[in-house]
């Protein structure tokens, strides 16, 4: 019984609407956005800020972008690092151009090129599903890198291609140092967190997933499957693109094209699947998991032995480690992390009654 | 029921459906009057889904065309079907399985909605206001067919009885005129018969909808509709009453069989 919901009743449809109908939860969620606004910027150290809490938002908010598309809509791409290079490199030059435009405007900006360019790349999903559909977001993800090293106007004709982060001001408040970072990036992704979860539940959302369930009945009852399918690859590529801007700018500060390969798509599809397809809250897990789990890792390699495992090395196991932890998950638990965490609390709410 | 008014709700004309050459339905017409409720029943292979399918737009007929209040059509797309207010159920349930059966119902009523997506991503007040008028709405279909209990179960673990009943709901959410059955009792048990043919009259009586169905039950069949087509071999050979069909010599040789 740590959780006691008797007496509470929702008596408007609002209510029964709620992101939490219960107390507790929506108190916790208080209680966790003050913890993170509050709390951690006077708590932590520029090591957590900068390796650890600024990386694990950006990937969460990655992973949302893929999520909309892939676990709401059901459309599956490899694409997402190319529409976040796509939104990095799009609000680097707005910044760089036309210059006095608000920092915020300039992510807006960039998530907005992000979601046109990601449209482009859906264009085939009419006509095309699942492995073959891969196969068009493989084509952005090997597209769009080579145009911004090919074409060095993109990159404001530096040498490599490497562009670094403007200044970080917003209403005249400077956020360059880490924990600034911390707390512009934060501010970001709750937001842009909100937004998710009312689009998810709202009509669009529910459409997505008509069309990810049951494409025929939900093209019978009047859902405009292209349409659908486009809002989809247009809005996961205007958080991707944002997620581009804040990785290049408040977690690295220097990007070249190249940081956005084939294998950052693979870690956000990584994400999502360990941290639950369909799911808001898996996000955050599968990326907590994704940052996390390397350190721990190299934390337990050094309590061997000296030299009995070499960083070369560490770095295979950790690869091998993964793989097998997303057979794992793929057989044992579809849904992720997420799933896990749902069966927790549904176990917490009637301790310790057994049903 | 008596024709309420002098033209058919649905009317098909000479309508032809092949497959890559074998053909599936041959020059079918019949008509469907305001408010009856219409059985389509022959052995299987029939063409009896077939024509379920063109009329709404799944398959698109090579020859004949659709009347449907009064409008002729050549031919139909379904996301056209479905705003002309043509909605349907299926044979192997076709519902969303991984969402609620309080989302399935909504997700029927999606064209009768009016607010942009984005001012329900932004959860504005008017997107609000028209979401609790929609779950309104969906509440009355849900009552309707007794559904409250499960309202917010996910329905692929329901059992198959009750889903058949959601797909139902979720066709009426929609508020059709024409609403097409496809075999809405295949693999019920005789209780769980008898409950849906009672939701089926219901639902002709105090919604007015026109129902088209097909349902291999004699019995059932009999009982329920207002008139009976039967096809055999994508021909159509009987067309009337159920008393009327009852005594054709033809529906007699096609579901018993004659002496040679």
């Amino acid at each position: 019984m740590l959780y006691r919901e008797a007496g509470q009743f929702s008596s408007h449809y609002a209510e029964d609407r709620r992101i939490f109908r219960l107390r507790q939860d929506r108190l916790g969620l208080v209680f966790l956005l003050v913890f993170a606004f509050i709390l951690i910027p006077w708590l932590g150290n520029d090591y957590w800020f900068s390796a650890i809490l600024i990386p694990f938002l950006v990937l969460s908010l990655a992973g949302l972008g893929l999520n909309l598309l892939t676990g709401y809509a059901g459309q599956l791409s490899l694409g997402s690092a190319a529409f976040m290079a796509v939104g990095a490199f799009a609000t680097y030059n707005f910044e760089l151009r036309l210059p006095g435009l608000p920092l915020l405007v300039s992510f807006v900006l960039g998530g907005l090129v992000a979601a046109l360019v990601a449209l482009v790349f859906g264009l085939p999903s009419l006509r095309i599903k699942g492995f073959y559909l891969i196969v068009s977001t493989l084509a952005a993800q090997f597209f769009v890198p080579w145009a911004l090293t090919k074409f060095s106007w993109f990159s404001n004709d530096s040498a490599s291609g490497v562009i670094s982060a403007p200044k970080l001001e917003v209403l005249g408040i400077s956020f360059d140092t880490p924990a600034g970072r911390y707390l512009l990036t934060l501010t970001v992704v709750v937001a842009l967190f909100g937004l998710a979860h009312n689009l998810v539940r709202s009509e669009l959302g529910r459409h997505w997933m008509a069309v990810r369930d049951m494409d025929t009945a939900a093209a019978v009852i009047g859902i405009p499957l292209f349409k659908t399918k486009l809002l989809a690859f247009a809005i996961s590529g205007f958080f991707l693109g944002i997620a581009g801007a804040l990785w290049a700018f408040t977690y690295l500060g220097t990007v070249e094209p190249q940081g956005f390969d084939l294998n950052r798509s693979f870690q956000i599809l990584f994400i999502i699947i360990i941290g639950g397809l369909g799911s808001i809250l898996g996000n955050f897990l599968g990326a907590a998991f994704m940052v996390l789990f390397p350190l721990l890792l190299s934390n337990l390699a050094s309590l061997l032995p000296q030299g009995l495992i070499d960083a070369g090395q560490l770095e295979h196991l950790q690869k091998i480690i993964f793989g097998a932890l997303i057979i794992i998950f793929l057989i044992k638990e579809p849904e992720g992390l997420a799933r896990l965490w749902q069966r927790l609390r549904a176990q917490a709410r009637i301790w310790p009654l057994r049903h | 029921m008596p024709h309420t008014s002098a033209q058919p709700l649905l009317r098909l004309n000479h309508v032809s459906l092949a497959f890559k050459g074998v053909k599936a339905i041959s020059d079918i017409g019949f008509s469907v009057a305001h408010g009856e409720i219409c059985a389509l029943i022959g052995p299987n292979g029939a063409g009896k889904s077939s024509l379920l399918n063109v009329i709404n737009g799944v398959y698109s007929a090579q020859e004949g065309s659709i009347d449907f209040d009064g409008t002729t059509h050549r031919r139909l797309r379904p996301h056209q079907a479905a705003e002309l207010g043509i909605a349907r159920t299926f044979q192997n349930i076709a519902l969303f399985k991984s969402l609620s059966l309080l989302d399935n119902v909504l997700t029927g009523r999606n064209l009768l909605r009016r607010c942009h997506w984005l001012t329900q991503a932004l959860g504005l007040p008017q997107a609000r206001a028209e979401e609790d008028a929609q779950r309104e709405a969906a509440e009355r279909v849900i009552e309707f067919l007794h559904l409250q209990p499960w309202r917010n179960s996910i329905v692929g673990r329901l059992p198959y009885g009750l889903q058949k009943r959601v797909e139902l709901a979720r066709a009426l959410a929609a508020e059709p005129r024409l609403l097409l059955l496809d075999e809405p009792m295949a693999g019920m048990n005789a209780e769980e018969k008898r409950e849906m043919s009672h939701f089926i009259a219901e639902t002709n009586r105090e919604w007015g909808t026109t129902l088209v169905l097909i349902e291999h039950d004699i019995g059932v069949v009999m009982g329920l509709s207002d008139h009976v087509v039967v096809l055999d071999y994508g021909r159509k050979i009987g067309d009337g009453t159920p008393d009327e069909v009852r005594r054709n010599p033809e529906v007699i040789a096609a579901y018993l069989g004659t002496r040679h």
